[in-house]
């Protein structure tokens, strides 16, 4: 949900720039991230989020409100990737997104277990390492940034949508046309990588700082 | 009795409040027995915490600057 997003509607449709440009501001920023998953080319995933700000505009009379703003106008977002994806024969992110449950992929190494499935290697306490710590910590954040690129393309649509743009399951689920339950493994397995990567970090560093 | 493992496949379901009562039960009981698996909680939610607080990029000034044009026509077209 936008700030203020009950007001908001009737002031763009009566042609309100400062509400429009608050908009612009809020959200293009975001759809180029997300943007940004399904289209490798920053140029093309540019274009699009133009595109898409159009076909706001051209939407705006027709909105219903059935969904917030900002989900609608992600889901167009969603629907020229799409399009764009089958055109260039490249459906990959969607069909990866469908069969989400098909295939393995441990949350943690299972060579961190024992046999009986306890830890043999357990995770060792972040207690130092508070988000806030994480994020004024600029080699960290480059490394954020690395995994969460790295991540496969459906996995970093999904984590974008929930952990990033704060999207309820549902939500993201009608944006991106995925089930519940795959969006639900998409996450876990997306978030799982991600911790991984922070963890790889960190016990790196711990090793640099120690004689 | 759940095992580490297994806590670690369904902690996504947990955070998102889809498990069944019995597994929650489970969950929670290994979590108060398992300090490593709290310590792994607490990463998890350290790392979706952090991901939460990367900030997009702000949009170029000279697309804002477009986009505004585009909806100056929308609304002269109205």
């Amino acid at each position: 949900m936008l700030a203020r997003e009950d007001e908001l509607l009737p002031q763009l449709r009566r042609g309100d720039e400062e509400a429009f440009t608050a908009l612009v501001k809020e959200l293009h920023g975001s759809l180029l991230r997300l943007a940004r998953t399904f289209l490798k080319d920053a140029a093309v995933a540019e274009e699009m989020v133009q595109e898409t700000w159009l076909a706001v505009l051209e939407g705006l009379d027709r909105f219903e409100g059935r969904s917030s703003l900002k989900t609608w106008i992600f889901s167009i977002l969603a629907n020229k990737a799409r399009t764009r994806a089958v055109r260039d024969g490249r459906e990959v992110l969607f069909t990866e997104m469908a069969s989400a449950e098909e295939g393995e992929e441990p949350a943690v190494d299972p060579a961190r277990f024992k046999a009986s499935g306890y830890w043999n290697e357990p995770p060792r306490p972040w207690d130092d390492h508070t988000p806030e710590r994480l994020l004024a910590n600029a080699e960290m954040m480059v490394h954020l940034k690395q995994a969460l690129e790295a991540l496969p393309e459906a996995q970093r649509a999904i984590v974008v949508l929930r952990d990033m743009e704060g999207c309820s399951p549902e939500e993201a689920c009608n944006i991106l046309g995925v089930s519940e339950t795959n969006q639900r493994v998409l996450l876990h397995r997306g978030r799982s990588r991600l911790r991984r990567a922070l963890e790889g970090v960190l016990s790196a560093a711990g090793k640099k700082d120690s004689p | 009795m759940m095992t580490c493992k297994e806590l670690t496949e369904l902690i996504t379901d947990y955070l998102e409040g889809r498990l069944s009562l019995w597994d929650r039960m489970m969950f929670q009981m290994h979590l108060g027995m398992c300090r490593h698996c709290r310590a792994y909680l607490r990463q998890m939610k350290a790392t979706i915490r952090t991901v939460g607080a990367l900030p997009p990029e702000g949009p170029p000034p000279d697309v804002t600057a477009e986009l505004l044009d585009r909806f100056k026509d929308w609304k002269k077209s109205h």
